[in-house]
């Protein structure tokens, strides 16, 4: 028989599981780890302890000696670190975005890409890059030969494709399930990449620019494309972290997190058109980066709980420190060529995520 | 006294179906009463109108206030319903999701306060679930769980608990367990109970009173002896009973016929 005992005064408070110091210290520590070893490394090796400093040079209000020679220093501030910072925003976001889409449709195996996000951007990336080949009207700037029109494209191209899904998904009935949005992106997916094949087919000369793009490169940042992605990826993480506790509560299903008070649908919107808006930014300057999505906030829920609340902010952390060093990996492994980062995300994520699996005490 | 539930001419239609018509019901402020009926006679749909989870017409009021007044949160903090088959989220400790019960306390971009963590903890050590506060809610057994479950809407403040098949999961001590804590806390807090339940001899050995649905409407309702009664069992069941009286209320035995 079930007994009522006295108060909790008598005994010690539990408390509830929360983001623990020790992971945002090592979440933060792998940011800048990650970030001073991946700037030390290239065709010029750069002392690390200089590097660090030079970082530390960079914010407002500080003034050191690095040690570092002209020419270093400008390898470092000009070349190396843009880069760098371009795959911790990129990085973050997508991890940021897939731990999201994962907790709104209570669906281990959502990445951001589900709801049409990758096929947008593929066909409008596509359509640009065929259409420069076709008529060679739309202007290639940059410093680097960057034409702007492909990410302007992919970007566009990302938010049709979720706003269809959406519009199809989520439109008519209110009884209509969250799994009816992911069977909505699956085929808008498919619309789109139906379209991506066929302008493929059409100018088979895009072919091999076109499969450059999906597996995804940092190779042509510069400090602008950092600047154009920052403002997304801080607006929409702000949002995105906001709502952590809420995902919580959605955990129980819609039905039962409606009676405790919240409004699931309300916040699966906010948190559908947040975590799209910055998957499809990162997308346009970075191209479609596989597998960090997914396997940094499983990682990250198998090694330090189970909360959104601490899930979301640290796999924005190892995402960003996971895909620079992946970056790094792609720039130096087959040096002077260059791997594509999404093969470097799968080859050595997978093998991880699979230790991380096997190792954990949750699975 | 106000009646904690009032229910005036309530149907719903899902897909153009009509599933509940003409609803009226009447539940006393302390008072338990649950709502039998056979498979498909709207007994969850009629939960799920007066917890405000489904749309309907006519009126509900819950302690003199009518439904459509009250915003998600002070309607959370009024009634609190525990699902046939609540969800479990994998993972999740046991005081992190009795906490969820303090969700209509919290603002929607707040976090737990000491005195929400308290007061979780307060209804773990009530239910006597301490020693589960840190463990995963899914290593739990089925007995376990439901206690929990009962204890993430106590954690609600609601007065009022809507129970939807709150025993179909468990063995036959374990029902009588759940419903005996379930009847204590209705007495030690002044709770108001609206349950649904399959199994009659229990249903009618805890009920106040009892409503029969039948094909979306109130088909009998009274005290256990005037609904469990071999008629109407056999007329809305399509079953063949017999009906004992029992210490604490009437006995339903299913009997076979032979041909």
């Amino acid at each position: 028989m079930f007994r009522r005992t006295g108060s909790v005064s008598t005994r010690t408070a539990i408390e509830p599981a929360r983001l623990r110091v020790r992971w945002l210290v090592a979440g933060v520590a792998a940011v800048v780890l990650v970030t001073i070893v991946s700037v030390s490394i290239g065709p010029i090796r750069i002392n690390p302890w200089g590097v660090f400093l030079q970082l530390l040079d960079e914010i407002p209000g500080v003034h050191l000696n690095t040690g570092l020679s002209p020419r270093d220093s400008a390898v470092v501030t000009e070349l190396r670190l843009p880069r760098v910072c371009l795959g911790l925003l990129v990085g973050s976001m997508l991890a940021l975005a897939g731990g999201c889409y994962q907790g709104i449709f209570r669906n281990p195996l959502a990445d951001p890409y589900l709801l049409g996000v990758a096929a947008g951007a593929g066909l409008g990336a596509t359509a640009a890059i065929a259409a420069q080949h076709a008529f060679a009207v739309l202007p290639a700037a940059g410093g680097s030969g960057t034409p702007y029109a492909i990410p302007l494209a992919a970007f566009v191209g990302a938010l049709i494709a979720v706003a269809l899904t959406y519009a199809v998904g989520a439109g008519g009935s209110r009884y209509r399930s969250p799994a009816t949005l992911i069977l909505a992106g699956v085929a808008v997916s498919a619309f789109f990449t139906a379209g991506q094949s066929f302008l493929q087919q059409k100018y088979v000369e895009t072919i091999r620019e076109v499969y450059s793009w999906i597996m995804g490169r940092l190779t042509t940042a510069g400090w602008h494309d950092v600047l154009l992605l920052l403002p997304y990826v801080v607006v929409t993480g702000i949002v995105i972290l906001s709502q952590r506790r809420q995902l919580d509560v959605m955990a129980v299903g819609d039905e039962e997190a409606e009676s405790l008070g919240a409004h699931p649908r309300r916040t699966r919107l906010i948190l559908v058109l947040a975590a799209s808006l910055g998957t499809a930014a990162a997308v346009s300057v970075s191209g479609l980066i596989g597998f960090v999505g997914i396997i940094v906030p499983h990682a990250v829920r198998l090694m330090a709980g189970s909360s959104y609340r601490v899930i979301l902010p640290l796999s924005a952390l190892f995402g960003a420190a996971f895909l620079a060093l992946a970056d790094l990996g792609a720039r130096t492994l087959m040096s002077p060529n260059e791997i594509p980062i999404g093969v470097v995300t799968a080859f050595f994520g997978a093998p991880f995520f699979v230790i991380v699996m096997r190792t954990s005490r949750r699975v | 006294m106000t009646a904690a539930v009032m229910v005036r001419d309530v149907a719903v239609t899902l897909d153009r179906t009509p599933i509940l018509t003409g609803i009226d019901l009447d539940v006393a402020t302390g008072e338990w009463v649950t709502i039998i009926g056979p498979n498909g006679a709207g007994k969850s749909t009629l939960l799920k109108a007066i917890g405000g989870l489904l749309a309907h017409t006519g009126s509900v009021e819950l302690f003199g206030e009518s439904l459509t007044t009250l915003s998600r949160r002070e309607r959370a903090r009024v009634v609190a319903t525990v699902a046939q088959t609540p969800i479990v989220p994998p993972g999740i400790p046991v005081l992190d999701y009795v906490l969820l019960g303090r969700t209509p306390y919290i603002a929607p971009l707040g976090r737990e306060s000491r005195t929400d963590i308290d007061a979780a903890n307060d209804v773990l050590s009530s239910l006597d679930l301490h020693r589960f506060g840190g463990r995963q809610l899914e290593s739990l057994s089925g007995g376990e769980k439901q206690r929990v479950f009962l204890a993430r809407a106590l954690a609600q403040g609601a007065n009022l608990l809507l129970l939807d098949e709150p025993t179909s999961a468990l063995d036959i001590g374990h029902q009588q367990d759940v419903l005996e804590l379930v009847d204590g806390l209705r007495r030690d807090r002044g709770l108001t109970v609206l349950a649904t339940m399959h199994d009659l001899s229990i249903a009618g050995e805890y009920a106040d009173r009892m409503v029969l649905l039948a094909d979306g409407r109130v088909a009998a309702s009274g005290r256990p002896a005037e609904v469990l009664t071999e008629d109407l069992l056999a007329q809305h069941y399509r079953a063949r009973v017999r009906v004992l009286p029992g210490e604490q209320g009437p006995l339903v035995v299913p009997v076979r016929q032979l041909p």
